[in-house]
């Protein structure tokens, strides 16, 4: 079966762009654009759940160019007066803490390093799952047991605790590193799933045409396999980003991880040591990095909910108004949600 | 089947001593290794170097002075006799510490965990009956509203509001300091008085994340051939209902169940703190503050060893329940 490979001389009928021999590059370019980049765009601007997702994450990113370049004051000790309350002084918005920090530029300046966290945290997450998911999936047999007797055995070890003490090993003070390490056994579930899935596309046609065409195992996974599980795993993505997101407030809050960057959880946790739940004059101090926690939280969940739409077929001709089919594809996108 | 089972619980074993054998390689990857800290302070005041070795040993079944592979076997055999050491800084055996422990965690994780199900997969069934309704749409934001608060968050708010602020609910402790420690009326009450917050706060927002999942599964299942055919047959909405979609809609969630398990009996590590409710995460956080290795492991192993017995459990009435789970991989492979 493998001559084919070899066979370049004739008709290259195996390429992926001879499937429109009598098009030019700049008409294939904008075909390609209107499929995959203007449909889904409105697509998904017309759910409301994807427009108010990316408000809200253009919201954080603006934040975050704020802080990168320096366009509001560092935060640090009696830089104003202290206890001001929310909007009692316009130069202090959120007002400020006991010890007179401006708790604007605590919530701004701690943006950033988690941005960078759980983007991080999501890459790897996603990245390893779909790595492991497809390729036991799609070879089986030995690998196949090998690579889920592995993410069983991962699955097998709490999260968070774990989290914790590697945190307390090795002492991460890089962002990006600690987004790795707070996800650093989430694969195992989503690969799991993923190899559920991969177990039915593997038996499509056009899989087993490129296995007797002897196309190789990298490619059939990353031409064939890997395409069909992209709304699964842009979903999971942003689950997976916000996981990291409340495991390292969490942690930061719990004072388990080192305070070298500002983050809301190290604010929540002065507040709470603070004594801001006992009197009113200090809830702001409290409130400002939860407000902050769960609006991101919500841009990310809504996000996943609407890109659910944007990559579910069905859905979208819904949309279109061209069929009344009430199924969602979805089986359980969402089901790995925790915290 | 049988031999389905046996593999099964061959590989509870497998799992618990690859976990027992890594807490080991953690131990001396942790800052400082082994106990230097607390060797140097023996040291220091004039404790004979042969006796601080011997007292250390005692500590976490290792002896700082043998090779590794001999305190590997003596930490392994150790902990094979349920010898976990002995935690540092509250001079007890780690084993009664634990064991005091555990069943708060294991209460208030097991009933959150199943009030979850139980509300999550209610409002998901209702919402698909009546799907586009204003009842959907409301209970559809609230879900998300409450998947987007962190549970630490919820526990922090109820905190502030039902203990500090109306003084309803106790703020601290699994069971009042008066009450006496056995089973009767008042240790009952008290109990549950101090576990309201706790399993409340760590059951909101999960309850939402999963009454979203239960819905989406009844609207697929809803659109299902043989659920039509089971409306022609004249059959009643009850038995529709209950026999038809709610067994298929539930059944995907089963792997999700599984996860969610692990990610909340980790996540009792900040609850617990929180709310100072001495369970095995709240011992795991005061241990790591006071350096006390051993008990430290020993929390980390304990909550390793629940989940470990718990997915083995659902495991193995999972196929009672789904028929078509097939115990073995007939996959043919590439």
């Amino acid at each position: 079966m493998k001559h084919t490979e070899t066979d370049s001389t004739g008709v290259d009928w195996r390429s992926e762009n001879a499937s429109a021999p009598d098009m030019s590059t700049s008409e294939r370019l904008r075909e390609v654009y209107e499929e995959r980049i203007r449909t889904p765009m409105v697509v998904a601007w017309a759910d409301w759940r994807t427009r108010f997702g990316f408000i809200i994450l253009g919201f954080y990113l603006l934040m975050a160019l704020v802080a990168v370049l320096g366009l509001w004051r560092e935060p640090s000790t009696s830089q104003a007066p202290r206890y001001l309350m929310l909007f009692e002084n316009m130069n202090y918005p959120l007002g400020t803490t006991a010890s007179g920090v401006d708790l604007a530029a605590l919530i701004i300046h701690s943006t950033p390093s988690i941005l960078l966290m759980i983007t991080a945290g999501a890459v790897w997450a996603t990245g390893i799952a779909v790595g492991i998911g497809t390729l036991a999936g799609y070879k089986g047999g030995r690998v196949d047991r090998m690579l889920m007797s592995f993410s069983d055995l991962v699955m097998a070890i709490p999260g968070l605790p774990l989290v914790i003490i590697l945190a307390v090993t090795l002492n991460p003070e890089n962002p990006i590193l600690l987004g790795v390490i707070i996800n650093i056994s989430y694969w195992a579930g989503l690969g799991r799933s993923l190899r559920s899935q991969v177990l039915t596309i593997r038996e499509n046609d056009y899989v087993e045409a490129s296995r007797t065409m002897g196309v190789s195992t990298p490619k059939i996974i990353a031409k064939d396999i890997i395409p069909n599980l992209m709304p699964y795993v842009t979903v999971n993505f942003v689950f997976a980003a916000r996981y990291v997101m409340f495991a390292s407030v969490g942690l930061y809050f719990l004072g388990v991880l080192p305070y070298s960057t500002q983050n809301w959880g190290v604010t929540l946790n002065f507040a709470y040591s603070g004594g801001a739940l006992f009197s009113w004059s200090a809830a702001h101090w409290l409130l400002a990095p939860m407000v902050a926690i769960m609006g991101l939280s919500l841009g990310l969940i809504l996000l996943g909910q609407g890109m659910d739409r944007v990559f579910n077929p069905r859905v979208r001709t819904r949309m279109a108004g061209e069929s009344k089919s009430t199924a969602s594809d979805d089986e359980d996108a969402g089901v790995t949600e925790v915290l | 089947m049988v031999n389905y089972y046996v593999r099964r619980t061959a590989r509870v074993f497998v799992t618990i001593y690859l976990v027992a054998s890594l807490t080991f390689g953690l131990v001396r990857l942790l800052p400082g290794g082994p106990f230097t800290l607390l060797r140097a302070q023996l040291l220091r005041q004039g404790v004979p170097a042969d006796e601080v070795d011997a007292r250390i040993a005692n500590l976490q079944n290792i002896r700082p002075d043998a090779p590794l592979w001999r305190q590997y076997i003596d930490y392994m055999g150790a902990l094979f006799q349920g010898n976990l050491g002995e935690s540092i800084s509250l001079g007890e055996p780690v084993v009664s510490v634990l064991a005091s422990a555990a069943p708060w965690t294991i209460f208030v994780v097991l009933v959150s965990t199943i009030l979850v199900f139980v509300v999550g997969i209610f409002l998901g069934s209702l919402q698909a009956y009546w799907e586009g309704s204003r009842f959907d749409q409301l209970v559809t934001g609230v879900s998300i509203s409450l998947m987007s608060v962190p549970f630490y968050v919820v526990a922090v708010i109820a905190l502030y509001i039902f203990a500090y602020q109306f003084g309803w609910l106790p703020t601290a402790g699994t069971v009042a300091n008066g009450v006496e420690r056995e089973l009767g009326v008042p240790f009952v009450v008290s109990a549950l008085k101090h576990s309201v917050l706790p399993i409340l706060s760590y059951t909101l927002g999960a309850a939402g994340g999963q009454a979203l999942a239960m819905r989406g599964n009844s609207i697929q299942v809803l659109g299902n051939d043989y659920v039509q055919v089971a409306r022609l047959r004249g059959l009643s909405d009850r038995r529709i209902a209950t026999r038809y979609v709610a067994r298929n809609a539930i059944l995907p969630m089963y792997t999700g169940f599984l996860l969610l398990l692990g990610f909340r009996l980790g996540g009792t590590v900040i609850l617990e703190q929180i709310f100072s409710y001495t369970g095995l995460g709240y011992y795991m956080i005061s241990a790591l503050n006071a350096n006390d290795y051993p008990l430290m492991m020993g929390t980390f192993l304990v909550i390793t060893v629940a989940l470990v017995l718990g997915v083995y459990v659902a495991d193995l009435t999972y196929s009672k329940i789904d028929p078509r789970i097939s115990a073995g991989e007939s996959d043919e492979a590439y």
